[in-house]
């Protein structure tokens, strides 16, 4: 068996399950975020009464953190109350930061846990070989009453990504170019498991962009192997009580890609879909009036000292404003102490408080009619940071800081000439 | 149990139709199902939530609902009366969404060969089959699976739930 599949396995309570079966797994980690208070009325209508384990239950309001309108207010308001009710201890209030960050931060992400959120990037957790998946509200309200959801053991895809990235070319970059080779629905209900010599040079940042980005192409979870790079992660935060799976030899997988990444160049994904992903190259110059540094695809410390490596001393295009937008409360302390917000603040920066902000199009930040938007989130659908006919360039958050400085996109590679940051 | 015969007008839409345009996210905070309704596709059509009547068909090509996991998609076409959706394929939190709340979602391959915006369609879940009433052609289509049946035939998750411990 795979190691997504014992993890289910295990969960099931069975000693196998195969692809293709419906099994009925516990539920390790429950997160609900603030636009799903359909959960607590699905949740009541199902005859609820006590949520099963509270202790498992997080819920996070970052998706409109802080409140921009009274219905906004009233449904976190509902969210704290629902919190008290049921003892809920995990609240995340608006302070906290985006869910997927804020559950790395604090060490909820961790290997062999079922994890499942009201949030479609939930894959994100594949960074540390946990089975990841995210869900709608009346499923979560499921969670909520029996501990339990039932799930399709997924058919898994392996992706092996050998070499090493050129200075300036991120996990973002990887995940955009592959999206755009193999399409948005290439990997619906499958789970993608990433290996090959890149993955061990990849920081587990770098691994939560290329995991949470699989959504783009479907995958309904996403894995890679624990190894020292996570041990160290988790020891550092001083994270135990996890179990550690390994592919067994009688592994499947229903396709084998394979991609060399040390030649790739900077890519973007251009209006109006993820896989529409074109070599940055071929867009140089294009205006963007907003750059958008931030969410749980890029908006973690590496990527705010990334983006301050390139303006650190300049000043951004005087067309162009930039939101900086830390994923959690934890990026930002650490950007605070460590300069970067500083840098990017005096380079003209708009620093935003943690949480989704722009991302989907509810506040903080949306473009209007006619305007681009260069960012380091995961999505350029029509109308999805604003106006319907707003466009959005999907980038690393390196080449973000470089086409903020530009006015236009840029290539950000020749700021990164001797080494990463 | 799910009317495995129905008939509606068909609403054709392309391929990678995402929740943010099945659902915009400026409405994410509006939690009454039928003021969700008035939203329905307004993401990809101005006049689907002004024209369209209970029963009525919505047909896509692939990847039909992929994007965001807002469960605001599935419910403000449910609200709006749409008999079910027919498809190349389906995102899976979409499918979830769609089959916990009691609405039918229909893999077709041949799904934007079906005909054109306000054709009549019939939909014959036992025999896997739809037909446009226009033209009288007929298509094949997969048979939803027996797990989302039992669900679909509940009325829903929630019907299924109410008899769990908790």
């Amino acid at each position: 068996m795979h190691a997504l599949h014992r993890i289910l396995a295990d969960h099931a309570g069975l000693p196998r399950v195969s692809a293709g079966e419906i099994v009925n797994c516990r539920v390790d980690v429950a997160g609900i975020n603030d636009l799903y208070p359909q959960t607590m009325y699905s949740f009541e209508e199902m005859g609820g009464v006590r949520v099963k384990n509270p202790g498992n239950v997080l819920i996070f309001l970052d998706h409109y953190a802080p409140a921009s309108t009274i219905r906004q207010a009233e449904n976190q308001k509902q969210f704290r109350a629902f919190a008290k009710k049921h003892d809920i201890p995990g609240l995340m209030d608006v302070n906290e930061g985006v869910c997927h960050q804020v559950m790395a931060d604090k060490g909820w992400s961790a290997p062999g846990r079922v994890i499942v959120v009201t949030d479609s990037h939930t894959t994100t957790h594949g960074a540390f070989g946990a089975f990841s998946t995210g869900v709608g509200a009346t499923d979560m309200a499921c969670i909520l009453k029996t501990g339990e959801l039932w799930f399709k053991v997924p058919e898994i895809v392996r992706i092996r990504l050998d070499g090493s990235l050129r200075p300036g070319v991120y996990a973002k970059d990887v995940i955009l170019h592959i999206i755009g080779q193999v399409g948005a629905d290439f990997a619906v209900y499958k789970g993608v498991e990433f290996t090959g010599s890149l993955v061990p040079q990849l920081s587990v940042s770098e691994r939560m962009a290329l995991c949470n980005m699989t959504t783009e192409m479907g995958a309904k979870a996403t894995y890679i192997q624990p190894d020292e790079v996570t041990f160290d992660f988790l020891r550092e935060k001083g994270i135990m009580g996890y179990k550690v799976y390994e592919n067994g030899p009688d592994t499947v997988y229903c396709d084998d890609l394979a991609f060399e990444v040390s030649g790739l160049q900077p890519q973007v994904a251009v209006p109006f879909s993820v896989d529409n992903v074109r070599p940055l190259a071929d867009y140089v110059g294009t205006p963007v009036q907003q750059a958008f540094l931030g969410t749980c695809t890029g908006g973690r410390l590496e990527d705010l000292a990334a983006a301050a490596r390139v303006l650190r001393g300049k000043k951004i295009h005087p067309d162009t404003r930039m939101l900086v937008v830390p994923a959690s409360q934890q990026v930002l302390l650490d950007a605070m102490a460590n300069g970067y917000i500083s840098d990017l603040v005096t380079a003209g920066c708009t620093l935003v408080t943690p949480g989704c902000a722009a991302c989907l199009g509810t506040h903080e930040g949306l473009i209007a009619q006619g305007e681009a938007c260069v960012s380091s989130s995961n999505r350029n659908f029509p109308g999805r940071m604003g106006h319907n006919q707003g466009q959005i360039y999907l980038a690393s958050p390196a080449t973000v800081a470089a086409s903020a400085l530009m006015g236009s996109l840029a290539d950000p590679t020749p700021h990164f000439e001797g080494g990463r940051p | 149990m799910i009317k495995r015969n129905f008939s509606g007008r068909m609403h054709v839409f392309s391929d990678n139709i995402d929740t943010d345009q099945i659902y915009p996210g400026q409405y994410l905070d509006v939690t009454d199902h039928q003021e969700m309704a008035r939203h329905a596709m307004q993401g990809a059509s101005a006049s689907f939530a002004i024209d369209s009547r209970p029963g009525d068909i919505i047909v896509a090509g692939r990847n039909f609902g992929c994007g965001s996991s807002r469960e605001n998609a599935a419910i403000a076409l449910k609200a709006s009366g749409v008999g079910c959706v027919i498809a190349r394929g389906f995102a899976r939190i979409f499918y979830r969404n769609a089959i916990n709340l009691g609405l039918p979602l229909v893999v077709c391959d041949q799904a934007l060969e079906l005909g054109k915006t306000g054709d009549r369609l019939s939909v014959d879940l036992a025999s896997g089959a739809v037909t446009n009433l226009e033209t009288g052609r007929e298509f094949a289509i997969e048979p939803i699976s027996d797990y989302a049946l039992s669900i679909l035939d509940a009325g829903g998750i929630k019907p299924l739930m109410l008899s769990r411990e908790g």
